[in-house]
């Protein structure tokens, strides 16, 4: 009671002192009713500051892409710099297109990312399914061994998967059929195969298929439906939102991915768009159309972002809590 | 009654049999379903971790006529005596890790105890500042270079602050500034992603201890001292732990941004074994650095796994 009287004193301390030791309850109300007011005001300044400074870089970025270099150095230092003003064309773009084969780069993304994503969700969700559902010798000992990787993180075996897969055997597409080859450098499977099989997509698959339950399978069973039925048919349509997290947060670390690329890929042709993007950088001292690079490889994800903000942020929170 | 004791044990044994081939194909059913996952994972984890351990006692090269020899210790010996880089990079990322880890979550903190306030369109500031998460880092890092030039953005904005008495500096060219550099640019980066995990464990702890403090009228310095700082122990420990992990693995911003200097002022762990094993070739070496890099990550999980068993 002291201390709420203390906090109370200290807000409205003029008011208290007027109505002697006893405040009146209408004045204390108005007090808090101050007090909240305040709050509320502060609140909203440190939710615009801490906005500003997420977001300025890259309106900043997105804006600068419009501008010819010599604009976004006259803009520099004014509140124009952040603004979609003066000579604004969409030249630096085509200048991208020009320098680079940016089409490629993005198609190539697109192609890793999608074969990541799909792929990742049909054979995690199969060991998940396994593991939470069915009864075999060495469940228990796979999903220990497959949570224990989530200890190493990708930096740690980058360099002597690099000396590895220039070993492994790739296939090629050839007019008679299938090839192999020595050697997986430069391919689309060495930017793919490494990340489809996924520890924490995996352990949650697991965990949400275990919640359905299990009387479902024996139904079925009862009904004559073998194991993959129960699976195709009952457990992945039932789990739908546990396929858009594993898809979420396997897609932003594809499509952002950059040091396994640096190392396995070194022909233009089969760049991903961040190994391309520093590529560019380093090649062309045109800072509007880096701006517009930059732009184009984010602007998608940010768009799909905002549109599916509540499930991206709760997937990325969710899982991050829960690995 | 005769008749049906000794029809009982035979049609036990037939259901036994059934059963247990029926387990038996349950069983094969089940290992085929995981079998693609497990081959990619021994592929592309299992045996890449072992290669790690193996080649880091040799002298193996990426390209080369002659097979890897037995060294022993002597990539250990090499870092520890021989490469200043070395000993650089593990210095630069024990103080990358130093300052970020503390400064990112508690801004962090403080973001989400903001974001937690019942006020109209929170749900807009919190998508803003959740932003640059999704960003790729390679474009935040060629972004904030530009930011960072003598004639860049904040130089610019510095001057017309201070009147133009501002004297221009080369950030990412000077050895005092370029790390300092980095640390700001990855705490704007990440800490919307560590703001998120804060609120989820805020939100988890229990209204009844907010509802039983305000009873006992406490201020808002109490409330948090006693009944959200608590509540969030398990949260604590977690986002400390990704955070360091995350710090330590520092590559993509000193790739684009740095390269490593100005003389080795930003040169990390991973850049370092990156640089060593895949640039230079020397895979024995870089993987030594490598299994060095791994050991800190192990050694700090150990620490979590300590810490949160207390909690229990």
């Amino acid at each position: 009671m002291t201390v709420a009287s203390n906090t109370q004193s200290s807000t409205q301390g003029k008011a208290a002192a007027r109505a002697g030791d006893a405040p009146s309850r209408a004045s204390r109300r108005r007090g808090r009713a101050a007090t909240k007011r305040r709050s509320k005001v502060l609140t909203y300044l440190g939710l615009t500051l801490a906005a500003v400074v997420a977001v300025f870089p890259l309106l900043f970025m997105i804006f600068s892409s419009l501008k010819t270099d010599s604009q976004i150095f006259a803009d520099l230092g004014t509140p124009r710099a952040f603004l979609p003003v003066g000579d604004l064309s969409l030249d630096n773009y085509e200048g991208v297109f020009n320098r680079v084969p940016a089409g490629r780069f993005i198609a190539n993304s697109v192609i890793v990312t999608v074969a990541i994503v799909g792929l990742g969700l049909i054979v995690n969700s199969m060991i998940g399914f396994a593991i939470s559902r069915m009864r075999w010798k060495g469940k228990n000992l796979i999903l220990s061994l497959v949570l224990a990787t989530l200890m190493v993180p990708f930096e740690t075996i980058a360099v002597p998967l690099v000396f590895w897969v220039a070993k492994l055997p790739s296939i090629q597409w050839a007019v008679d059929g299938f090839l192999f080859k020595q050697g997986m450098l430069n391919t689309y499977q060495v930017q793919i195969l490494p990340y489809v099989a996924n520890a924490l997509a995996i352990f949650l698959f697991a965990q949400h298929f275990g919640d359905i339950p299990k009387e479902i399978d024996e139904a079925a069973r009862v009904d004559g439906a073998g194991w993959w039925t129960i699976y195709r048919k009952i457990v992945v349509p039932l789990s739908g939102p546990t396929f858009a997290t594993v898809a979420i947060i396997t897609m932003l670390p594809a499509w952002n991915s950059y040091l396994w690329p640096l190392m396995v890929v070194q022909q233009e042709s089969m760049r991903p768009v961040s190994v391309g993007m520093q590529y560019f950088f380093q090649l062309n001292p045109v800072w509007g159309q880096i701006m517009a690079y930059g732009t184009l490889i984010t602007l998608p994800v940010l768009i799909i972002f905002v549109i599916f903000q509540r499930s991206f942020v709760q997937s990325l929170a969710g899982t991050a809590v829960k690995g | 009654m005769p008749a049906s004791t000794t029809i009982e044990p035979t049609r036990d044994v037939g259901k036994q049999r059934s059963r247990s081939s029926a387990a038996r194909k349950e069983a094969r059913t089940a290992w085929l379903m995981a079998s693609p996952a497990l081959l990619l994972l021994l592929l592309f984890m299992g045996i890449p971790i072992l290669l790690t351990f193996a080649l880091s006692f040799t002298n193996a090269r990426l390209i080369s006529p002659n097979p890897p020899e037995f060294i022993g210790l002597n990539n250990f010996i090499r870092a520890f005596s021989a490469d200043p880089t070395f000993i650089r990079s593990l210095t630069n990322t024990a103080f990358f890790a130093l300052v970020v880890v503390p400064c990112q979550s508690g801004l962090a903190l403080a973001l989400a105890i903001l974001v937690n306030q019942k006020v109209k369109g929170v749900t807009a500031f919190r998508t803003m500042i959740f932003m640059p998460v999704v960003t790729s880092m390679v474009v935040v890092s060629i972004l904030w270079s530009f930011f960072y030039e003598k004639d860049g953005l904040f130089n610019s904005i510095l001057n017309t602050l201070t009147g133009g008495g501002w004297t221009a500096v080369a950030w990412l060219n000077n050895p005092g500034t370029a790390m300092p550099a980095i640390i700001l640019l990855s705490i704007w980066q990440a800490v919307g992603l560590h703001m998120i995990i804060w609120l989820s464990g805020l939100q988890g702890i229990d209204p009844a201890l907010y509802e039983a403090a305000a009873l006992d009228g406490v201020n808002g310095w109490q409330r948090f001292r006693y009944v959200t700082w608590p509540g969030l122990h398990s949260t604590m420990v977690f986002i400390l732990v990704t955070i360091t992990i995350a710090a330590l693995g520092l590559f993509v911003q000193v790739d684009v941004m740095t390269s490593g200097g100005p003389q080795d002022a930003t040169s990390t762990l991973v850049y370092h074994a990156v640089r060593k094993g895949y640039r230079e070739q020397d895979m024995g070496y870089g993987s030594a650095i490598s299994l060095i890099f791994f050991i800190a990550v192990l050694a700090i999980s150990l620490i979590q796994r300590r810490l949160t068993r207390e909690d229990d």
